[in-house]
């Protein structure tokens, strides 16, 4: 069973995305900012990380420069979301190590395809 | 004592010299040779042999008038800080060499007037030269106990010898460098020693003589009351020979400044002007101290010998008489030591002139034009050397066949009555602008024209044929034209009498001529520069006036002939840079002629090197009217670059405002994108959450339970509303912050507007039990906005509301009514505001961080708003106190 966390501050898309990967056979992990996530990482090793980049507290940013940290996430997907739709919000996402970036407003169907083609 | 051995004496003593110098040119830079104690013992290059040997002389013969001799610097050592620094500063940023270089580049760097100045102090101090010899001739004579010299053969006087060796001495170490402006530190270093020798020689002999020959000053007074001229060596004799004392006074102040040896040490050889500061109090203690014992050795030679006619030699005398050869050759090296440090300074200073002030401008100017720089320099130093030596030889002469039947003291008197023939062209010069170069000169003839009739001619004629005809009869048996007592003045000693005449008319000559022509631009010119010196050194190069042209590269060709071609490169590339020049500049100014003029000066004098440079310069007459309009012009450049500097201020802290308001510009501009950043993301989000349900729901509707469908639907409708709220909000900050929202003010009653606002919010308020209070008054009447004020109302109390987390909550509404002014209270019991979200609550999508769980229902733009309604009003809006038990806003309205 692969494992997902979703990582967003807006209750009404992580119910969505909560909703589409159980219905995939994902074991779904949630955390509503980058604090809790990267609490919840120290127990649980995910398949792949959905991250929000804004988000209060712990920003994406910040979140995903501590999970390259981590030693125990080196084969963990990340995937960034974002409504941050300049070039340069893209590259920096990307430098910090992100498998992907998608932009807001996604389609589901386009992130779960997306997820799909990371796990193989 | 045999001769021999005392010529050991000597050529030992000039041995430890020689390698003092040496030493002091090796370390030129260190603080044993730069300090104001060695600057202060080289002044004392003053007291020569004649000070040595002719003071008890005088004090022996005429009484205490010696001491007027040492009056003079005394009295001068105070103006020292007023006159010798402005000299001292003139003088280094036109690097100067010498007196002759100073005076005429004050008069327009006039080559005649330099050349009549060298020639003055070459026959001032060629006696006086010969005096020194005389008395090495005289005490080695006593030393020795041969007899007196006859007229032998010249080269069987050891003076010859002793006199050669100082020649070389001064040529070895006074002419190493071309630049004669350039410090001679070694020479400087000999001579300050000399002057610790001599002091201390004759201190203890005065010591020696006073208290173990005699038994203290006392008793030697008490002897020599009984002799019978008492009176007249211990006292002034009336009103006339006050006058002696005065102009003797006013001879020894004039000298302390112009002889050439003063002028070396005390000017060239100066490299701290504050070094002035100790010297001002030091010199005159030093003289104080040699002249401490003269008298009392005078006493006891006169008591041990009577009236002898070699009464200048007691000091050697004395311990001679009992026995003390070893004191006696301490005296013979002291007062060697006086003549060495004076003959040495005395042709160094004089060989300067005679070449750079005489030979250079007069004789080898072409010659050098075409030569090589290396070669030059050989020439230049070749004369040096060449006068020092002809100099030196010239006074042996003069000694040898003249000087002879004269005592010390008066060719030392002859000498400063010659050499201060140029008191009038340098003190007036300094103080008086419109002293100029013809006045100087025919002062200066005039002057040595007086000086040879009244002193140097009697002198030597009553010396040399033994008949008073002339001084008694005076010229052609006129009476009034008696040397001693021209126009009748019959009261003055004859050097007294010759200082007042010679300087009256030297002076009347200079102001005379001077007031009655124009001058020419050049001496206005310098003379402006040299009273005023303050301004101009501040304007520098730039002060010069000059019209005319020349090439660069012709200017650049003369230097390098005697500076070399990378001396020369240098010293342009500095000067370019100086005043922001390009390095290719092609045609020469006033700046350019007038820095290459200074930088041959130190090497050629200030005479040739205007020559030489004049050679390649196209130089217009320039009328005097345009020099002083010039002069206005550089003055008024002086002040408009007060004026400029004044501007540049001005801009540089307008440029610091640009910055800064730039800096605000560009923070503003991150803010604008921050938050449009912003706006995208909250317009975004909702869309995100409606799209991905509006996929859910259109793929699984049928298969989903009618529950999860329903939230989902709910979802979207939320997110809807939390758009178009948050479009509306947008919308209307913007109206806000740009002016274009219109408030419509009415007088309102504020109880009634709270009561609209709670009644709307009391469905939400009952949700969670939470209680309104008004203060209880009858009304508060303000003008304002109505529904504008209302959306401020609602905004703070759906906050209160929404952190509200006690189970019986209150909000609190009160008024404060100030002379001007209602404030507003809303005061609750919610959880309050986190500390550092306290000074952030107005900003724009500020969120706090503890309400995640109501993200959907706020926009992040209403207490924005608020403010900004509040202060169209005119009023503020402020978070006054919060913490856990409840927060307390406040707004503030003005009643007009």
């Amino acid at each position: 069973m692969k494992k997902i966390l979703i990582v967003d501050d807006e209750p009404n898309i992580v119910m969505s995305l909560e909703y589409t990967f159980k219905k995939k056979g994902f074991q779904v992990f949630i955390a509503r900012d980058g604090s809790e996530a990267l609490e919840l990482l120290e127990n649980n090793i995910p398949d792949i990380i959905v991250l929000d980049v804004m988000m209060p507290k712990v920003d994406g940013y910040q979140t995903i420069k501590k999970i390259k940290e981590n030693e125990k996430l080196k084969e963990t997907k990340v995937i960034f979301l974002s409504a941050k739709n300049k070039t340069s919000d893209v590259e920096k996402g990307l430098q910090l190590g992100a498998d992907k970036y998608l932009l807001k407003p996604f389609s589901v169907k386009k992130l779960v395809s997306e997820v799909d083609e990371l796990l193989g | 004592m045999s001769s021999l051995s005392l010529f050991v004496i000597i050529i030992l003593y000039l041995g430890i010299l020689f390698f003092l110098a040496f030493i002091a040119e090796k370390r030129a830079t260190s603080k044993w040779v730069n300090n104001p104690y060695i600057y202060t013992l080289s002044l004392a290059v003053y007291c020569s042999a004649w000070t040595y040997y002719g003071s008890v002389g005088v004090a022996a013969t005429t009484g205490i008038s010696f001491l007027a001799i040492y009056l003079g610097p005394v009295i001068a050592a105070p103006f020292w800080i007023l006159i010798l620094r402005k000299i001292i500063r003139i003088s280094k940023q036109h690097k100067i060499s010498s007196i002759a270089d100073f005076i005429s580049l004050r008069y327009g760097n006039n080559r005649l007037l330099g050349a009549l100045i060298t020639i003055v102090c070459v026959l001032g101090t060629v006696p006086y030269i010969a005096l020194q010899l005389k008395a090495i001739s005289e005490t080695f004579e006593i030393m020795t106990h041969s007899v007196s010299i006859e007229k032998t053969k010249v080269f069987s006087d050891y003076t010859i010898y002793i006199a050669l060796l100082i020649a070389v001495f001064a040529t070895f170490f006074g002419t190493q460098k071309t630049d004669a402006s350039e410090k001679h530190k070694g020479i400087v270093a000999s001579v300050a020693f000399e002057s610790i020798i001599k002091l201390l020689f004759f201190l203890i002999v005065g010591i020696y003589v006073t208290f173990f020959l005699f038994g203290g000053t006392e008793d030697i007074y008490n002897q020599i009351s009984s002799s019978a001229n008492i009176t007249e060596i211990t006292t002034m004799n009336g009103f006339e020979n006050g006058f002696n004392w005065f102009f003797t006074i006013l001879l020894s102040f004039f000298a302390i400044f112009l002889l050439p040896r003063q002028f070396q040490v005390s000017v060239v050889e100066n490299n701290r002007e504050k070094h002035l500061k100790k010297a001002i109090w030091l010199f005159p203690l030093y003289l104080l101290l040699f002249n401490l014992f003269v008298v009392f050795i005078a006493w006891g030679g006169l008591i041990t010998f009577g009236n002898s006619n070699n009464s200048e030699y007691f000091t050697l005398l004395l311990p001679l008489q009992h026995g003390n050869y070893f004191l006696a050759s301490l005296v013979f090296i002291g007062g060697f030591s006086a003549v060495i440090s004076m003959v040495v300074v005395s042709t160094l200073a004089l060989s300067t002139m005679v070449s750079n002030n005489l030979i250079i401008p007069y004789g080898f100017l072409d010659k050098f034009s075409r030569n090589q720089n290396d070669k030059n320099a050989r020439y230049i130093k070749g004369i040096r050397r060449v006068s020092i030596f002809v100099i030196i030889i010239a006074s042996y002469y003069f000694y040898f066949y003249f000087s002879v039947p004269l005592s010390l003291y008066s060719i030392g008197l002859v000498s400063f009555v010659i050499i201060s023939q140029l008191a009038p062209s340098f003190f007036l010069g300094l103080f008086w602008n419109r002293g100029s170069s013809k006045g100087a000169i025919f002062g200066l003839i005039v002057g040595f024209l007086v000086t040879l009739y009244t002193l140097v001619i009697p002198v030597s004629i009553s010396a040399f044929t033994n008949s008073d005809y002339f001084v008694n009869q005076g010229l052609f048996g006129i009476n009034f034209l008696k040397p001693y007592s021209l126009f009748g003045l019959d009261f003055l000693s004859p050097h007294a009498h010759a200082t007042f005449w010679s300087l009256f008319f030297n002076g009347i000559t200079l102001a005379v001529i001077s007031l009655s022509g124009k001058g020419n631009y050049r001496e206005r010119n310098y003379a402006e520069m040299f009273i005023d010196t303050r301004n101009y050194s501040k304007l520098g190069d730039s002060a010069l006036v000059w019209k005319g042209e020349a090439y660069v590269a012709d200017i650049k060709n003369v230097l390098t002939k005697f500076l070399g071609l990378a001396r020369t490169e240098r010293a342009l590339s500095l000067f370019f840079r100086k005043y922001d020049l390009p390095p290719d500049t092609q045609m020469a100014d006033a700046r350019l002629i007038n820095f290459s003029e200074k930088l041959l000066t130190g090497s050629i004098g200030s005479a040739s090197s205007k020559i030489l440079i004049a050679n390649v310069v196209k130089e217009e007459e320039i009328s005097l009217v345009e020099v002083l309009q010039i002069l206005d012009e550089s003055k008024e450049a002086l002040a408009s670059n007060k004026a400029l500097n004044e501007k540049t201020n001005e801009l540089t802290q307008l440029t610091s405002e640009l910055q800064s308001a730039n800096q605000e510009l560009i923070f503003q501009y991150k803010q604008k994108d921050e938050f449009l950043d912003t706006v995208a993301h909250e317009l975004k989000t909702p869309l995100t959450s409606i799209k991905a349900s509006a996929e859910i729901l259109q793929d699984d509707f049928d298969e989903m339970p009618a529950e999860l469908r329903n939230k989902f639907m709910g979802n979207i409708e939320q997110e809807v509303d939390r758009l178009s709220r948050l479009v509306n909000h947008i919308l209307d900050i913007e109206k806000l912050e740009h002016n274009r929202a219109k408030l419509i003010l009415k007088p309102t009653n504020m109880l009634n507007t709270i009561e609209k606002v709670t009644r709307n919010l009391s469905q939400l308020a009952k949700e969670k039990n939470i209680l309104f209070e008004i203060e209880d008054v009858s009304s508060v009447i303000a003008l304002y906005d109505e529904d504008r004020i209302i959306q401020v109302l609602t905004n703070l109390v759906s906050n209160s509301i929404k952190f509200s987390d006690k189970p019986k909550g209150k909000i609190s509404f009160s008024f404060s009514q100030k002379e001007d002014i209602l404030e507003v209270y809303i005061e609750d019991n919610s959880k309050g505001i986190p500390e550092n979200d306290k000074n952030h609550v107005f900003d724009k999508f500020y969120q706090s961080e503890n309400q995640n769980t109501l993200k959907p229902s706020g926009s992040g733009l209403g207490l924005a708003i608020s403010k900004q309604i509040v202060q169209k009003h005119g009023g503020e809006i402020w978070l006054e106190k919060t913490n856990n038990e409840g927060s307390i806003f406040v707004f503030s309205l003005p009643f007009n």
